[in-house]
């Protein structure tokens, strides 16, 4: 299980991994190499050049910008995972660090990698996408940004252009007092890969009622799904698991769920409305311990 | 391609070609061999070596890569020749193995926690080595190792030098 | 019997010597040899389940420069024996490269030498094939009708072995019964797995005519084998049995791999290696285990006495006859398990399919067969509403009621299961777990208790050779170990076969030390080549506690007689008044009178003068030990001593199933054991707790699942799910010795422990949880999924129901 033959560059800068990519149709770009190295050992990948821009000078940070935290392509998820600023003001992403694979893939797996690769069982790709993130890359010396809800577009399929490099992703802050969060995923093996995961955040009046509301469901269908209605559904209610698991059935009702050797895809379609009701719980519990 | 690795604290420049890992280079160049190939996808965690302190696999980076980090490999654990790390001691004790496969590996993992978390409880214990597979054991007497390690480096027991 | 203390250092919580090298990264595993200019094989193997092989063109790959060859199969074949098939199919012929006709997705077509491995993997990607599609057949039901898909033409069938055995009265007592049950279990195909792959280098020296082989290998009669099959006297094989091997239980038998890079070797002048990477491991390096369909039928009365059994037993052993048909034979000798079963017919039938070789899997079949048996008498006690416990206590031999011959011709050495099962109750608190299951079914979850008693037979040997190929007259299966004093009084044994982690050399030098009452870590051992070896049968069927144990026990106890034959001679005494203590000898009527080591080496080695007349000089013992109650052909009816030391275990678990998703959680496992006397403490709990974790795999994760178009789609480790340490809970063992009259010690074996009886357990506690819903999971594994569709599904139907009952 050996590579393919390929050249490797490591450039100064971004413009320069845009110009590489350009002048190569094979080039790829290599981040923590967590996802691209096995398919390349597989031989499913066979890069001509590999591009490394795991040490780009500015493309590994965690940033408080106004109401966002940008987050660097090249940063590695064991830093998001114990980042205090993420541990903050993204408790999402934070909570969802510990499942991406395991220590020692994350202490090499990057945010952008995971982002680009697209899986939609990747936990980094469903919170972008709940949270609705904008993910920003770096094309013919100009930046782009794009909606994560328009970026992915099936599995392992994203709107990055051929000669793009992701730069960062900004999450919005949400800045009510009371912000919860949940996140559950299902899988065979506890740090495998999902066959179905949904992560909430929901913020609470003094009340405990909902304000407002970001559901999202990972991993059961080509692209993570958002589910608006039911975060419309939350609007103005205490937690009340009938209703949300009524909201949930009915808005995964016309789903079309994937199916594979793990899972089948009723099994995916049922399990997406446990595990929403379970993540919407969890973040209504979670934002009711804020005072 | 040309790369300088400073592994164990030592300087070697090896002549590479792009596509070989860093699991391959320390075996095939460097003729360290405590590095075990075991899935070479990523997913067993035999090829387990510390990149900065931290446990990552080694069949998932090239030798290219790894200039200008400190590498650590199983080679560079034992205080001399003969002679045990408490965390080696520890898997001697409790039998922490059977075929010794997976067992470099499991002791760098194990190594990376402790110098992070010196009082590990048994979830964080076994979360830490949840990468790194063993198919002899059922991973008992591992976690047990590593407990008994941690206890002793805490000075609560002085390690015993066979 | 064995009082504590009764032992020196057998039984005693010593460390593993093995240990001390692989802490350090200091093993020596067979991808670490690398003798000087070894040129390295990848395979091309078939993208097809069936295919006529049309074409193969190499000119693309011998071009690339740094290869040397690409070898097919006609060549191989015209060069070479068949490999050796355990049952007497020669229609079914086996050859490492696939000839003509390729059989399973993964089989290998073709072999390329080159000077690197990935060099290797450049030419085997432009090697190209043509290849005719062939139809294909993948299930063993359909696979055995007649008229079905061949996947040999030559052999006119796929059935490789169907036979019938009848022990005892079976259908009287079926019909004197008032109640009996059938039903169907399955067993998917799972491995053990190893985390280093299957990997030899050999080396062929022209002009001493020798062939070196270093080899991850586990298996009987290997270096015979490469000779025979590679036209060499074995004389010119030398097998290194100083290889560390990385894991086996069972699986790691390279012989195809080793042909094909000997063959290369010769041909080349070259050495060769060929180390499996996981693709070639998982698809073609014919290593998966049983799969298999049992259809049991129990006949029994209104207190739970079961009479008779019949089992049918199909095993799916993919696409060649290698020796794993042979796993349906071990299984005999313990086909009632731990039960008074009086009569039973037994139906074991193997057939071909399009899928990967099945290969030895640890307890070689017995595993299955155990959770056959286990899920029968849980069903039984449902039928009649007895508790599951009561049924097993009711059923199983007393103590007192051995040695027992049981149907099929065995004699189970010794047991004490009713005490074994009272010790883990009272150890795990069974009123308590139950009011704990109760407890978590009234707050909503799916709770349910694992119960199974089971048999580790030991002492492996190869009684279901002859049994199911009566051409094969094979009684024999010993093993040996050898034991030199040298001139300065140092010990050194050798051992005559690799090892796999299950710390043979402990185990040496601990019954060394406790027969010449001298510290064992003094005792240094060594493993031969098999030039120099004497015979073993390599640690396989749980053996080497009682073969190696016994061997070195009896060379070293011939060394201590020799010892006081000496000093009694030296000192004018009989032989009879003279103790033997710490490595010297004394007079008993007069202990000043004595000879210290020292004395004695050097009387043995310099001072033949000395020595009682017609002594051999030196002190250089071997000792070849056949199988306890081995030596017997089967009787016209098939009954035989297949093991001869029965292992016991009793696993009790508290699972919790979460209803919505269907996954499964160990929240409390508690397993008893007994093997006899234990040898060394930390290796046999290692052994037990690996082999629960292997259980818990098969049971639980792994599967090689294959898709319609027949191929494995489980062919990597994000798909092939290994449990992790996140999924072996801590589990209580309860510690029994019931020795065994049959060995040294008492012991018994221990080598699959735990995987014997884990997934039975399991199996029983899932069935126990989703019973309340009226549903019965009758296959393994049970994935997560799966059993989420299963529960939902019935919740629904419940649910209904209970609408049209309102
Ligand atoms: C055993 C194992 C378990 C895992 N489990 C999980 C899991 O549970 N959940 C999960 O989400 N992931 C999991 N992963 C994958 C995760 O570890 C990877 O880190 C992640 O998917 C990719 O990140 P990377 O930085 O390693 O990217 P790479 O592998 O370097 O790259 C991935 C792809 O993205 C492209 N790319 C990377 N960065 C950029 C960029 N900035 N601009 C343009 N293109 C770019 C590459 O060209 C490549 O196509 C697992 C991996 C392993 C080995
Ligand atoms: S060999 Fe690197 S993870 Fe398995
Ligand atoms: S000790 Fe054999 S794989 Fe861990």
């Amino acid at each position: 299980m050996k590579p393919a033959a390929f050249e490797y560059s490591r450039p100064a800068d971004i413009d320069e991994v845009c110009a590489l990519l350009a002048a190569d149709d094979g080039a790829r770009v290599i981040a923590g190499g967590q996802t691209l190295v096995p398919l390349m050992a597989m031989r499913l990948a066979r890069p001509s050049r590999l591009i490394d821009i795991a040490r780009i000078p500015g493309l590994a940070f965690v940033r408080e910008e106004g109401n966002e935290v940008v987050v660097g392509a090249t940063t590695r998820q064991h830093v998001v995972e114990s980042d205090p600023v993420v541990r903050a003001k993204l408790p999402l992403l934070a909570k969802v660090m510990p499942f991406v694979g395991h220590t020692a893939t994350r202490a090499r797996g990057t945010v952008g990698g995971s982002l680009v690769n697209g899986d939609p069982a990747a936990e980094i790709v469903l919170v972008a996408v709940t949270l609705g993130a904008a993910l920003i890359w770096r094309d013919g010396g100009t930046n782009h940004s794009i909606a994560a809800s328009d970026f992915f577009l099936g599995p392992m399929v994203t709107a990055l252009p051929l000669t793009a490099c992701l730069a960062e992703a900004r999450f919005p802050v949400w800045p009510e007092p009371r912000v919860g969060v949940g996140f559950h995923e299902v899988s065979a093996r506890q740090s495998d890969f999902a066959f179905v995961s949904a992560a909430a955040q929901i913020a609470l009046d003094a009340d405990g009622r909902c304000t407002r509301a970001a559901i999202g469901i990972g991993a059961a269908t080509a692209v993570p799904l958002r589910l608006d209605a039911v975060a419309q559904a939350l609007q103005g209610q205490r937690y009340d698991e009938t209703k949300v698991r009524e909201s949930a059935k009915a808005a995964l009702a016309d789903i079309e769920p994937m199916a594979d050797l793990h899972a089948s895809a009723e099994y995916r379609k049922r399990v997406a409305a446990t595990m929403a009701v379970r993540a919407i719980a969890d973040a209504y519990q979670d934002a009711a311990r804020r005072a | 391609m040309k790369v300088e690795l400073d592994i164990n604290r030592q300087k070697h420049t090896v002549e590479v070609e792009p596509r070989l890992s860093l699991l391959d280079c320390l075996r095939d160049k460097l003729l360290l061999i405590g590095a075990h190939a075991g899935c070479e996808h990523g997913v067993c965690g035999a090829c387990t070596v510390l990149v900065d302190g931290a446990a990552i696999r080694s069949c998932l980076m090239f030798a290219v890569q790894a200039d200008g980090v400190a590498i650590t490999t199983i080679e560079g654990l034992s205080p001399g020749p003969g002679e045990l790390s408490p965390l080696q001691d520890a898997f001697c004790e409790t039998h922490g193995m059977q075929c010794g496969y997976c067992t470099p590996a499991m002791i760098l993992a194990a190594h990376a926690l402790l110098s992070k978390n010196a009082s590990p409880t048994r979830e964080e214990i076994v979360d830490a080595i949840s990468g790194n597979i063993c198919r002899c054991t059922g991973y008992a007497q591992i976690v047990e190792a590593i407990a008994l390690a941690a206890e002793r480096m805490r000075g609560q027991n002085d390690p015993v030098r066979p | 019997m064995t009082a504590p203390g009764k032992f020196r250092f057998v039984s005693s919580d010593r460390r593993v010597r093995e240990d001390r090298r692989f802490v350090v990264g200091k093993g020596s595993f067979a991808a670490d040899i690398v003798p000087q200019g070894v040129k390295h094989v990848a395979l091309v193997t078939c993208p097809h389940p069936a295919a006529r092989i049309v074409s193969i063109d190499k000119a693309a790959a011998l071009a690339i420069p740094g290869v040397h060859y690409v070898l097919e199969g006609a060549e191989l074949a015209g060069a070479t024996n068949v490999l050796a098939a355990g049952l007497d199919t020669p229609n079914v012929p086996r050859y490492p490269l696939a000839l003509n006709v390729a059989r399973y997705a993964g089989e290998w077509v073709a072999a390329v030498v080159a000077d690197s491995r990935a060099l290797a993997e450049d030419a085997a990607e432009a090697v190209a094939i043509e290849y005719a599609p062939l139809p294909f057949i993948l299930d063993a039901d359909e696979a055995y009708k007649p008229g079905s898909t061949l996947v040999h033409e030559a052999h006119g069938s796929n059935v490789l072995l169907d036979r019938t055995f009848v022990w005892g009265e079976v259908e009287q007592d079926f019909a004197v019964s008032p109640h009996r049950l059938k039903h169907r279990v399955k067993w998917g195909r799972s491995s053990t797995v190893p985390i280093e792959t299957f990997g030899v280098t050999a080396s062929w020296d022209p002009w001493r005519e020798i062939l070196d082989i270093w080899a991850s290998i586990q298996m009987p009669k290997y270096p015979d084998q490469t000779a025979m099959v590679l036209k060499i006297p074995m004389s010119s094989v030398r097998v290194h049995y100083d290889v560390d091997v990385g894991g086996s239980y069972g699986v790691k038998r390279g012989i195809k791999h080793t042909v094909l890079v000997g063959y290369l070797s010769k041909r080349l002048g070259m050495p060769v290696r060929l180390i499996e990477d996981r693709l070639e491991n998982m698809r073609g390096g014919d290593m998966h285990g049983p799969e298999r369909n049992f259809d049991v039928e129990v006949a029994f009365d209104d207190q739970g006495i079961i009479r008779s059994m019949k089992m049918r037993a199909l095993d799916n052993v993919g696409a060649y006859a290698g020796r794993s048909p042979f796993q349906l034979g071990k299984p005999v000798g313990a086909i009632v398990g731990p039960y008074k079963i009086k009569s039973v017919q037994y139906q074991a039938i193997a057939v071909v399919t399009n899928k990967t070789v099945q290969e030895a899997v640890r307890a070689f079949g017995q595993s299955p067969t155990n959770y056959a048996i286990e899920r029968t008498i849980d069903e039984v006690a449902v039928k009649l509403g007895l508790d599951r416990l009561e049924i097993r206590r009711r059923n199983m031999i007393r103590h007192e009621e051995f040695p027992y011959l049981i149907p099929s011709g065995s004699t189970y050495d010794s047991g004490d299961y009713h005490t074994v099962i009272d010790k883990v109750l009272a150890h795990a608190g069974y009123g308590e777990l139950i009011a704990e299951r109760d407890r978590l079914r009234s707050a909503g979850t799916l709770a349910g208790i694992g119960i199974a008693a089971c048999l580790e037979p030991s002492g492996g040997n190869s009684s279901f050779e002859p049994l199911l190929n009566p051409k094969v007259g094979t009684t024999t299966w010993m093993d040996s170990c050898r034991i030199s004093i040298d001139l300065v009084g140092s010990i050194t044994a050798t051992m005559h076969t690799t090892s796999a982690g299950q710390g043979h050399e402990t185990l040496v030098g601990t019954v060394v030390g406790e027969v010449l009452e001298v510290d064992p870590d003094k005792v240094r051992v060594v493993r031969s080549d098999s030039l120099n070896a004497l015979p073993s049968n390599s640690p396989v069927g749980s053996r080497m506690a009682i073969m190696l144990g016994g061997a070195a026990f009896h060379a070293a106890k011939q060394l201590k007689d020799k010892l006081t034959a000496i000093a009694a001679h030296d000192l004018g005494v009989p032989v009879e008044r003279i103790a033997y203590k710490d490595g010297s000898a004394f007079d008993t009527s007069a202990p000043d009178k004595k000879r210290t080591w020292a004395e004695l080496v050097t009387m043995a080695h310099r001072h033949i003068h000395k020595l009682p007349e017609g002594m051999e000089p030196g002190l250089s013992v071997s000792h070849i030990m056949p199988v306890p109650m081995g030596g017997g052909l089967p009787t016209a009816d098939g009954r035989v001593q297949m093991y001869p030391c029965y292992s016991f275990e009793f696993h009790l678990m508290l699972v919790t199933i979460d209803p919505d998703l269907g996954k499964p959680e160990i929240k409390r496992y508690v397993i008893g054991h007994d093997c006899g006397t234990v040898i060394n403490p930390k290796i046999v709990r290692g052994m037990t707790l690996g082999g629960i974790a292997h259980g818990i795999g098969a049971a639980l994760y792994e599967e090689f699942a294959y898709n319609e178009d027949g191929l494995l789609v489980a062919q990597n480790f994000m798909d092939y799910l290994l449990p992790s340490a996140h999924e072996v809970p801590f589990v209580e063992i309860v510690h029994h010795e019931t020795p065994s009259p049959l060995t040294v010690f008492g012991q018994k074996g221990s080598g699959e422990s735990g995987y014997l009886g884990a997934p039975a357990a399991i199996a029983s506690a899932v069935n126990d949880a989703v019973r309340p819903l009226g549903i019965v999971v009758d296959s393994l594994p049970i994935k997560v999924a799966r059993l989420g569709d299963m529960i939902a599904q019935a919740r629904e139907n419940n649910a209904r129901e209970a609408k049209k009952g309102n």
